[in-house]
């Protein structure tokens, strides 16, 4: 094993990395605005994929470019999420929360299944193909542009969050929903934003990896799975922790799939899960 | 002083005599049934209630009574399931043996998973849950010596057999046994619901601060109710997989199992020994009949179903369908 092979693993990991944080920065936010885990996040990347998919199969409009539309259509799925799901069951027990988006999942992805069947897709010939060849590695260059676009993504929603007003309205009503409705912010309207810009990240992530990815309805439930690592790994609400914690991920599953075996990729990631949990409740960066 | 003598000597066993006659009657047609003519789909159908019923109180157990959301139970089923089958295949060890083996294993594994796990709570858990549930299938499907992604055939005996629990000319046996299970099970839960351990379960889901303050061990109560639930779950595998007689990671480990326990007993009612059955006798046969009559489209319409329904539950009656039922009947009668 050379150190060219391991380099290539860690330029892979560090690429899918920058996405895992993308998608869990969006379950942070919402997470950290509203102690809900979504537990439809998965679906809700694999309908950001598929509205890539449709759009450049029907309007012929390359996913690098639709990704606009797909942020808009996430932004406004979210937006009816918290409308006809979220706000009837903000008050109820942890156990009525979590089965709520978990129902939500289970019938997104079958109602997936049911009008798109259960078909792998993939976009043929997309604008960005090919790879480039860097002193002996080779990197896709989808997957490059898209690691790219992720983490810019990820660093406007940061300074969205830490520097506009509506980002510090969002933060106040995280830490304190009361307080910040006797200041006057509607937390309502707060919730549905979070909603919007949690959901918006996972268009970005989708649309992206739509370019590269295979396309079908299951395609979801791994990239929550790891979103939840990561989450827990950053600090549950935590949004710079999410950067870290994707990064690790990307590195530990690419890497341990190379040193160890490829096939349990899955559980190396578990595993870090299961110890940060264990052993340090709070996270890497959490708040708490 | 008098009143707490009062409330102990209120007898916790108090349960109307009319509603024990109906239990009583309900019990007897149950046992009935199979003998009015019923063919094959429906003694199926019967059989996959008693066991989605027993599988649902089991998570209620666990999730119903002390509070913790468990999204990866199907692992049990599938301990439960593999124990027998492979112990069969392997060694000729009759289902009946091996069905309490799998029940000790899982207790086994149940334990080893709480101890680290049950220190969690709420959403850490219930994610930590999921990632065990996924992690046990991914382990089976690559474990050469269970069969790995091939999982295990059970050879069929060439005539119906007792010993090794595979009747071949008759659904017949395998409804007596499922009820047989599904009736004990109900009863054993019963019975622990209005135990001593069974209030304490209640009073470290509802208020653990309060429970720990009363010197219950809030950790090793959980850690006792994931083994109960664990051990009422694996015999269903077990049985399972010698009803269907093929077991594989892919059916006997799938995340659906953790789902549809979940599911059920929160359409039923969620901390309700009755709200399993409820549960169960509706959701069931909404699945059976989908599949029947929509299978065919390639579409889980069935799913689709359940999404809505869970979601529906969540929104407008989180205590469940049982909250339908007047409250008189469910509880015990207030002594005056």
């Amino acid at each position: 094993m050379t150190t060219e092979i391991i380099l290539q693993a860690v330029v892979t990991g560090l690429m899918m990395g920058l996405i895992y944080a993308l998608i869990a920065a969006g379950l942070s936010l919402i997470f950290g605005l509203m102690d809900i885990v979504n537990f439809a996040h998965g679906e809700h990347l694999m309908l950001s994929m598929f509205s890539s998919f449709w759009l450049w199969s029907l309007f012929g409009l390359d996913p690098i470019f639709s990704i606009p539309i797909t942020i808009l259509l996430m932004a406004f799925c979210g937006v009816l999420t918290h409308y006809f799901l979220i706000r009837y069951i903000l008050k109820a027990k942890m156990l009525i929360q979590i089965c709520a988006t978990f129902g939500l999942s289970i019938f997104i992805r079958s109602i997936a299944q049911f009008l798109w069947t259960p078909d792998f897709r993939n976009i043929d010939k997309p604008f960005l193909e090919g790879r480039l060849e860097i002193s002996g590695m080779f990197i896709g260059q989808p997957q490059l542009v898209a690691s790219l676009i992720c983490l810019v993504a990820f660093i406007l929603l940061y300074l969205f969050v830490t520097r506009t007003e509506t980002g510090l309205a969002l933060q106040a009503t995280a830490q304190d929903r009361h307080a910040a409705e006797i200041l006057g912010i509607p937390s309502d309207k707060m919730f549905a934003i979070g909603w919007a810009i949690g959901l918006g990240c996972v268009g970005v992530a989708g649309g992206m990896m739509a370019n590269y990815f295979f396309i079908f309805t299951d395609v979801g439930i791994n990239f929550a799975l790891f979103a939840f690592v990561a989450v827990a790994l950053g600090g549950f609400g935590s949004i710079i922790g999410c950067l870290y914690a994707g990064i690790i991920i990307g590195l530990v599953e690419s890497l341990g799939g190379l040193l160890i075996d490829p096939s349990f990729k899955l559980l190396y990631v578990f595993a870090i899960y299961l110890l940060v949990v264990i052993f340090r409740p709070q996270g890497l960066f959490g708040r708490y | 002083m008098d009143k707490l003598l009062i409330a102990k000597s209120e007898p916790l066993w108090n349960t109307d005599k009319r509603i024990i006659s109906l239990i009583g009657g309900f019990i007897v047609l149950l046992f009935a049934l199979p003998h009015f003519g019923l063919n094959s789909f429906y003694l199926h159908l019967m059989i996959m209630i008693f066991m989605h019923a027993v599988m649902a109180q089991s998570w209620n157990v666990i999730a119903g009574f002390s509070g913790q959301i468990s999204l990866g139970h199907g692992a049990f089923f599938g301990i439960g399931a593999y124990a027998t089958s492979f112990l069969y295949v392997q060694y000729g060890i009759s289902p009946w043996i091996s069905i309490f083996l799998g029940m000790i294993v899982s207790g086994i594994a149940a334990v080893l998973i709480g101890i680290p796990m049950l220190r969690l709570s709420g959403h850490y858990f219930a994610i930590a849950t999921l990632l065990i549930g996924i992690s046990f299938q991914i382990i089976f499907q690559r474990w050469e010596w269970v069969g790995a992604a091939s999982g295990v055939w059970v050879p069929m005996t060439s005539e119906d057999s007792l010993l090794a629990l595979q009747f071949h000319s008759s659904k017949m046996p395998y409804y007596y046994i499922f009820l047989v299970f599904f009736i004990i099970t109900f009863y054993l839960v019963w019975l622990l619901s209005r135990s001593k351990l069974g209030y304490r379960l209640r009073a470290v889901r509802d208020d653990p601060q309060a429970a720990l303050s009363l010197c219950i061990n809030v950790s090793n109560y959980k850690i006792i109710a994931y083994v109960i639930s664990a051990m009422i779950m694996a015999p269903m595998g077990s049985l399972f997989a010698q009803y269907i007689l093929i077991i594989d990671p892919d059916r006997v480990f799938n995340i659906e199992i953790s789902i549809i326990v979940l599911l059920i007993t929160v359409l039923g009612g969620i901390g309700n020994v009755w709200g399993p059955i409820v549960g169960a006798a509706i959701l069931i046969p909404i699945s059976e009949y989908s599949r029947i009559y929509l299978g065919g489209t390639g579409g889980a319409v069935d799913l689709i179903l359940y999404g809505l329904i869970l979601m529906l539950i969540c929104i407008f009656r989180p205590e469940g369908l049982i909250s339908f039922f007047p409250k008189n009947i469910l509880e015990r009668k207030k002594q005056r």
